[in-house]
């Protein structure tokens, strides 16, 4: 029998066991503060992990190359492009999805300012956008400098930041002078 | 409801709805990731398998074998579809190449197999085992080489490749000034967020996809062509599509190879391109050659003015039509267009957000600006002297039917601070930024079409309205729920609408920048229908009733239109039909670019510092979400301008830069605050709501502005786009 062979069954449940892989690997995700079992073929990045197997479709996977951002998720605070990482790295962690910050009828401040603001077009970039957005606004209070700070140890919210720190999220439908008020208008308490 | 006649006053004009900047509707769904795409559908199809495409690796030859033994027995792996096991298949009349190759291979990464699996690691691996041998034949791949045997291409939607009036050749030899340069632009990919993606789900014979689509009912004749089955056993859905701007407006490999796949596993399958799979299986915006020659008085009133493009396709292929706004935009007895087609075997080559007009313009106002250079005229004012008030080539029994251009050059100057600019280039310094400024103006054809809708108000006094018109980011949702609104007389909040499912009435669909103006154009007049309904089941005659406060009101009687529709409520169906007034009327949409640049002194480095832009569009629907197509095409522009290129490598006919990170567009850090102003115009011939389309016009002529900033700036002329800083730098002086 092959490594293959003695897992291969037919379907994979909803609740995201893969039961065809070839080796299959346990990860336990804490997921929008939910705790999650899987059971992960290792090559299942962070991503396809959220989108297939949890089917929180609401991270998009616009190049699966680390190239747009679209994909962006808050990991114990910080956020990563979840297509350039495999779900197995993150096994004990704790991931926010842009499900985790608001639903439609409570919408996170950032979710409402982008709505009032008019932030996104098509869609399909903004998850990426709002979930950066809400990391930039924590980097910045945390002091963390970017390549357009001018002073290291004086790390302030301005436009040139958040244009700077948002540069890894494509918006091709180019709603980025809104999507900047809608970030400044959190920042600045007002969304 | 047929439109022959220029539209008169009606409910629209309240502009109580229409008109007012409102949210999106749909921004909810958007912004917390609930609105469901097209590879996102485990609600309808949960146990869909997961199927990766095998492109070719060679751009033109033939398969000789294909072994899919080892894919096959991969784990995980359900089947392998190839041309040897597809079936008989057709082809669309929107494709050029086939969507599945074999055995005769018609370009790069055309799909030539797909492998279905368990789940996608395992379908992407087993993609790897896929043994296709083939020969390759010699191909085309350069355009500049191809241009000598260039041929006439058929008429492109209606319109003849050639024009002519008066006598160029001879006015343009006599002209006192003279401008006579050739500009390129480059292959483009839309490279929309969302790569293109189908889930496809076969039940007795019949076809469900959910899929990324402008074009709904293009797209499942296109499907029943090529599957040769009946078009009323496919359903395709496309309620929200993560970008397109001209990449799926036809039927592309996903949806074929989704539902090819589908029928040989006998389970429901999805398909997503990878990304870097889009710009060479899918379509792009061919590059183009263009000459354009202008003559003028000294003052600077064009006599005559002739605009050549060449383009290449796959044999078959639609030509780019980039002379078209030539026809239009400025005056001049002696006038001449032409367009030519090179046969090449790069990928097809097909629409891109405003074809035609996005790299005509870039031409042609780059060469206004030489000319305002070469008779001392200010640029706008240049524009002005060569305003016309009528087609050019038709002559004064042509006019159009509402052209503020002059409008908005003033106005758009005004608020740009154009009487600030220095005519000298190179004059300007701010640290080591040399600044300029620049403009250019923005013009787009305006285009209609037959579009229906069904409308329906239930006892709650909800109204609903299905269409299978697309938002593709356009902001359909909210400004046919706002049409809907004005129309009957209620709040917006009481309006539903569903988009994008074959099943609903035929709409214009999302392209062309028609789909605004006549989607809405289709749900007024299924409104319209409705009030008659109402008013009739309600005994009011319907010409005296006036719909508000969602009662339909006469004299001193009202009555709830929840009470009239009842518990089985109202539903109508009909569609706005267009006579033939853009005939009868040149018609168009306008506006006028302001760009200020910085180029670095030392690098050549480019950096748009502000832009400015004023539009004239008709009735603008909702100022918000029109001021964002604007926005996001002035963007486009500057990417086109600065740094989109496909790399052809004319080797082995590709695009080398084949992803999002070597195909580079418009980040955050690349835009500054982009300053929109609308010019207040009602086209009473364009369509009931005096409305035109908007969401092309911003690109027309953007990126000519950023380059006639950097030419301002620096001095330097740049006529082969993009204007990467090698070629600033090549023009640059030494620094002083
Ligand atoms: S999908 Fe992860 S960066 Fe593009
Ligand atoms: S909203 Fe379409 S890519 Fe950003």
């Amino acid at each position: 029998m092959t490594l293959h062979e003695n897992t291969r069954r037919a379907g994979a449940d909803a609740a995201g066991e893969d039961a065809t892989a070839g080796a299959t690997v346990p990860v336990t995700l804490t997921v929008n503060r939910e705790v999650r079992h899987l059971t992960l073929d290792p090559r299942t990045t962070l991503l396809d992990a959220l989108r297939e197997h949890l089917r929180l479709t609401g991270t998009k996977k616009g190049c699966d190359h680390g190239q747009c951002g679209a994909c962006t998720v808050i990991v114990e605070g910080r956020r990563i492009n979840s297509c350039l990482s495999l779900a197995v790295m993150h096994d004990g962690e704790a991931v926010t999805t842009i499900e985790g910050l608001g639903t439609p009828e409570r919408l996170h401040p950032m979710q409402k300012a982008f709505v009032t603001h008019d932030g996104f077009q098509c869609g399909y970039c903004t998850p990426g956008q709002i979930c950066s957005a809400v990391a930039v606004l924590a980097e910045i209070a945390d002091g963390i400098p970017s390549h357009v700070t001018a002073d290291l140890a004086d790390v302030r919210f301005s436009d040139a930041e958040v244009r700077e720190r948002m540069s890894g999220n494509i918006c091709r439908c180019a709603a980025y002078p809104n999507i900047i008020a809608a970030i400044r208008a959190v920042a600045e308490g007002a969304a | 409801m047929r439109f022959d006649q220029p539209a008169t006053t009606n409910p629209i004009d309240r502009g109580r709805v229409v008109g007012v900047p409102h949210d999106r509707i749909d921004g909810p769904a958007k912004v917390t990731g609930t609105a469901p795409y097209a590879y996102e559908r485990h609600d309808a199809a949960p146990d869909a398998a997961y199927g990766w495409i095998v492109g070719s690796a060679i751009a033109r030859g033939r398969i000789t074998a294909i072994d899919t033994r080892a894919a096959e027995a991969a784990p995980g792996v359900l089947g392998v579809v190839t041309h040897e096991n597809a079936g008989p298949l057709g082809k669309g009349r929107f494709n050029t190449a086939h969507l599945l190759g074999g055995p005769a291979i018609e370009h790069y990464d055309q799909a030539l197999a797909l492998v279905v699996a368990e789940t996608l690691e395992q379908a992407r691996d087993a993609a790897a085992l896929v043994r296709i041998d083939c020969v390759a034949e010699e191909g085309r791949f350069d355009l500049a080489a191809g241009i000598d045997g260039a041929e006439v291409p058929g008429p492109f939607f209606g319109k003849d490749p050639d024009s002519a009036a008066g006598d160029f050749d001879a006015a343009f030899a006599a002209a006192p000034v003279k401008v006579d340069q050739t500009y390129t632009t480059p292959d483009h990919s839309h490279a929309m967020m969302e790569p293109h993606a189908t889930t496809a789900l076969w039940a007795d014979g019949r076809l469900t996809l959910w899929t990324s689509n402008q074009m709904v009912a293009w797209t499942v004749g296109e499907v029943a062509r090529t599957l040769n089955m009946p078009p009323e056993n496919i359903r395709l859905v496309s309620p929200y599509v993560g970008g397109g701007f001209g990449a799926k407006l036809f039927l592309r490999a996903d949806a074929l190879m989704a539902a090819l796949g589908a029928r040989h596993v006998g389970r429901p399958v999805k398909v997503a391109l990878a990304r870097p799979q889009v710009p060479n299986n899918t379509v792009h915006r061919p590059a183009t050659i263009q000459r354009v020659r202008i003559g003028a008085d000294r003052n600077g009133v064009i006599d005559a003015i002739a605009h050549e493009s060449w383009s290449g396709n796959l044999p078959g292929g639609n030509v780019e039509m980039a002379a078209m706004q030539t026809r239009l935009l400025y005056g001049g007895r002696n006038r001449l267009t032409r367009h030519r087609i090179a046969a090449l075997d790069l990928p097809e080559g097909n629409s891109m957000r405003a074809p035609g007009e996005a790299v005509g313009m870039l031409a042609l106002e780059v060469a206004m600006d030489e000319l305002a250079e070469a008779c001392g005229v200010d640029p706008v004012e240049l524009r002005i002297r060569n305003d016309v008030a009528y087609d050019p080539e038709a002559g004064p029994d042509r006019p159009f039917s509402s052209r503020p251009f002059v409008d908005c050059l003033r106005r758009g100057a005004e608020r740009f601070g154009w009487s600030r600019r220095n005519p000298t280039p190179g004059r300007v310094r701010d640290g080591r930024w040399l600044v300029g400024m620049g403009m250019a103006a923005a013009f787009r054809g305006n285009q209609m079409s037959r579009s229906a809708a069904r409308v329906g108000v239930d006892g709650r006094g909800t109204v609903t309205v299905e269409t299978d018109m697309t938002d593709i980011g356009t902001g359909t949702y909210t400004i046919l729920a706002q049409t809907a609104a004005e129309t009957l007389g209620v709040p917006l909040e009481a309006v539903r609408v569903h988009l994008g499912d074959s099943r609903f009435p035929v709409a214009a669909g999302s392209g062309g920048q028609w789909g605004a103006n006549s989607a809405a154009s289709g749900v007024y007049a299924a409104c319209m229908t409705l009030r008659e309904a109402l008013a009739q089941k309600a005994g009011f005659n319907a010409g005296d009733a006036v719909f508000e406060n969602g009662a339909i009101v006469a004299g001193n009687r009202s009555v709830p239109i929840a009470d009239v529709a009842g518990r089985e409520g109202v539903w109508v169906e009909d569609a706005i039909e267009f006579g033939d007034l853009d005939k009868t009327y040149a018609q168009g949409t306008f506006g006028a670019h302001f760009c200020e640049v910085g180029v670095d002194a030392y690098t050549g480095e480019i950096r748009v510092r502000r832009m400015v832009g004023a539009f004239a569009a008709g009735r603008i629907l909702n100022p918000k979400s029109a001021r964002n197509q604007i926005i996001g095409a002035m963007t486009m522009g500057v990417g086109a301008a600065l740094m989109e290129e496909l790399v052809v490598d004319t080797r082995h006919g590709y695009f080398v830069n084949h992803d999002l990170a070597e195909y580079h567009v418009p980040v955050h850090a690349d835009i500054p605050d982009q300053d929109v102003l609308f010019i207040e115009e009602l086209d009473d011939k364009s369509s009931p709501l005096k409305a035109k389309g908007v969401g092309e016009l911003g690109i027309c002529g953007a990126g000519a502005a950023v380059a006639n900033a950097v030419h301002n700036a620096c001095g330097v002329r740049i006529r082969a786009y993009p204007l990467t800083l090698d070629k600033v730098l090549r023009g640059l002086g030494a620094v002083t």
